[in-house]
């Protein structure tokens, strides 16, 4: 957890202040993402939690490893910083070190010996999934990609509760931010930190938060929420200006294909024939139906208008799917992967090709609709 | 970093310009010593054996070993002291608090180095006296600037960003200068103390004016005395110097400098 309370910055030398009066919660294990347009303080905001900056009023607590909640002011700002994990957007590797080093760089300030710098450097190789060919490779040598994804190694070497990132994937392509932010969420589901992600784009602050702080010019709070909230009920016209006036379409992002998806599609057996498979269809009123071997693997799919009159095995008759979407998707990216193929329907399928699902244009609109009047009810239940 | 490579892949790995690096400067060098050596020979020519026989009796090989070790002897001790002055001196005025001091510090040695080296031999001789002690205190004064200048440069050039990570994941100051700022400035720090040696074996020639000894010996007596190849011997073999104390530095240099801050 990190609690902010009252909390200001005023830089000397200027009468505005840079944060002006900022309380706000982030629960344990939750990722709040941190926007506004430049000069709001974000990332001011962020520094003082390690105190990089030091607050000019208000107190910070932050839960440590033994779950007692610490206000940073009273500690000592260096093992404060030790316990923190810490990114930022250059990465700021050693450039004279080596990759080994330099995500051992917290564990040899804390003493581990090398032996046990080496294995938590290996396993986190691991979880990034780069090869161990990599620990004794310099920064100079990597990718902006790879060295991004030590730079999070780094941060999380010590495993520390709560983490702090300032526009981690902010230097890289959109492709690769895109495959590196998806990274980081399934790495978050395993991890659970609780983070401070400091970001200047929008879809970028709804796609990684769990809760959004939208601060204004000034360091003023304009709203703290979910994003489905910030999206279906922005507090003020600033806020609704900055989340866009695509934000109906914003909400997509948030809903996986597997919270829609109609979890009993119709299939066929590929040994089935082609006088089943008709019956099959026409029963059901359906024009087409998906083609799986006995282990659920995606085959294709076979058209009523393709199978009349003819006899023989399904499998003959099988087309192969344009495109099927993964499991997790948004529906944003599965609608736009529809529209690229020109398909109504898709069928969504897991890592290893077997048929979880299918999605229409109809349950996405009915998700976009539903989302602005059900959404405000189910968080209110959460809560 | 844990490569091992045996000697005989190294030896394959060699490109020719590798070799020709690492050899040019020194075979040219011999060869040029050899000349001088010669032509300390050659003074016992019959036809002017009068003059030359004086001549080799003074450059005898004996004291050409003896002029240039004083040379060697006049470098080391002031570029070792400069170091030892500048390096800290350079660290000092990048720290916070004392960066105001910087302009100064930077601006004072830099009216040093702009003072003719004679003339500060001058100046100090009234207060120091002659001989070896006043040299190197010129020699030192001579060689600060290039080693503060490039260790305060050096210093500022590191990454902010690296140092804002270093300090966000709590290394303390002191951490921070010894584990990042140091090393990643070293390349920097280095060139100013290979420029100042450098300069300092030119330098160090002057120092016979005031009873220093070393090679510039024989071309301040050569001169009065006309003696040519006296002047000769001092002049190339001052040159000769200047050239190895670059060649070997900058050998040294890429040793010491690790792979990755030249890439």
């Amino acid at each position: 957890m990190i609690r902010f309370e009252h909390v200001t910055k005023i830089y000397p030398g200027t009468s505005s202040p840079a944060v002006d009066d900022l309380s706000f919660t982030v629960p344990t294990g939750e990722i709040c993402t941190i926007v506004g347009p430049s000069g709001c303080g974000k990332t001011t905001t962020m520094k003082m939690v390690n105190r990089l900056i030091e607050p000019s009023g208000g107190d910070i607590y932050v839960l440590d490893e033994r779950g007692e909640l610490r206000n940073v002011l009273e500690m000592d700002p260096i093992l404060l910083r030790r316990s923190i994990g810490y990114v930022i957007q250059q990465i700021g590797l050693f450039p004279h070190r080596t990759i080994l080093q330099n995500i051992g760089t917290v564990p040899q300030l804390m003493g581990w010996d090398e032996a046990r710098i080496r294995r938590r450097a290996e396993e986190l190789l691991e979880m990034m999934n780069m090869s161990l060919e990599y620990l004794d490779r310099y920064p100079h040598e990597l990718s902006g990609g790879e060295r991004q994804r030590i730079g999070v190694a780094r941060g999380v070497a010590t495993d520390p509760p709560v983490m702090l990132m300032d526009e981690p994937f902010g230097a890289i392509d959109p492709i690769n931010r895109n495959i590196l932010q998806n990274e980081f969420l399934r790495l978050q589901r395993e991890i659970k930190k609780t983070i401070l992600f400091v970001t200047h784009d929008i879809d970028e602050a709804i796609k990684m938060g769990d809760k959004i702080c939208i601060l204004n010019a000034g360091g003023i709070l304009e709203q703290f929420d979910s994003p489905a909230h910030i999206l279906s009920h922005p507090a003020n016209e600033f806020v609704e200006d900055f989340v866009g006036a695509d934000r109906a379409l914003k909400r997509l992002n948030l809903v996986r294909v597997e919270e829609v998806m109609d979890s009993r599609p119709p299939l066929l057996q590929a040994t089935q024939n082609a006088e089943e498979a008709i019956g099959f269809m026409s029963e059901r009123g359906l024009r087409f139906a998906y083609v799986i071997d006995a282990d659920r693997t995606l085959k294709g799919y076979v058209r009523l208008r393709d199978l009349k009159g003819k006899t023989g095995w399904v499998d003959e008759f099988v087309e192969p799917a344009a495109t099927a979407i993964l499991m997790g998707t948004s529906l944003k990216d599965a609608l736009s992967g529809m529209l690229v193929v020109d398909y109504a329907n898709v069928c969504v399928v897991d890592a290893h090709n077997r048929v979880r699902g299918l999605v229409n244009t109809e349950m996405i609109h009915r998700a976009v609709v539903e989302s602005e009047s059900e959404k405000s009810a189910d968080e209110e239940g959460e809560e | 970093m844990k490569e091992e490579v045996s000697f005989l892949q190294r030896l394959r790995r060699l490109t020719f310009g590798d070799i020709l690096g690492w050899t040019v400067i020194p075979v040219l060098m011999i060869i040029v010593v050899i000349l001088v050596y010669n032509q300390l020979l050659l003074a016992i020519e019959p036809e002017s054996m009068e003059a030359n026989i004086i001549g080799s009796r003074e450059i005898g090989f004996k004291n050409v070993l003896d002029a240039t070790a004083e040379h060697v002897r006049l470098i080391l001790i002031s570029t070792g002291l400069a170091i030892a002055v500048a390096v800290p001196a350079g660290i000092l005025i990048t720290r916070q608090g004392f960066r105001d001091f910087s302009g100064l510090v930077l601006g004072v040695a830099n009216v040093g180095q702009s003072v003719p080296s004679i003339a500060i031999l001058a100046l100090f001789m009234g207060v120091l006296g002659l001989g070896a002690t006043t040299a190197i205190f010129a020699l030192w004064l001579y060689a600060l600037l290039p080693i503060v200048r490039n260790t305060a440069t050096g210093i500022e050039e590191v990454d902010p960003n690296v140092i804002e990570a270093a300090t966000g994941m709590g290394m303390t100051p002191r951490q921070i200068l010894l584990q990042i700022e140091l090393p990643l400035a070293f390349p920097v720090m280095f060139a100013g103390m290979r420029t100042a040696a450098v300069i300092n074996v030119g330098t160090a020639a002057l120092g016979a004016f005031i009873g220093a000894g070393g090679l510039g010996t024989f071309i301040i007596t050569g001169i009065p005395l006309m003696r040519d190849r006296m002047i000769l011997v001092g002049a190339i073999l001052t040159a000769v110097m200047a050239v190895l104390v670059d060649w070997i530095l900058d050998k040294v240099q890429d040793r010491l400098v690790a792979p990755t801050a030249r890439a």
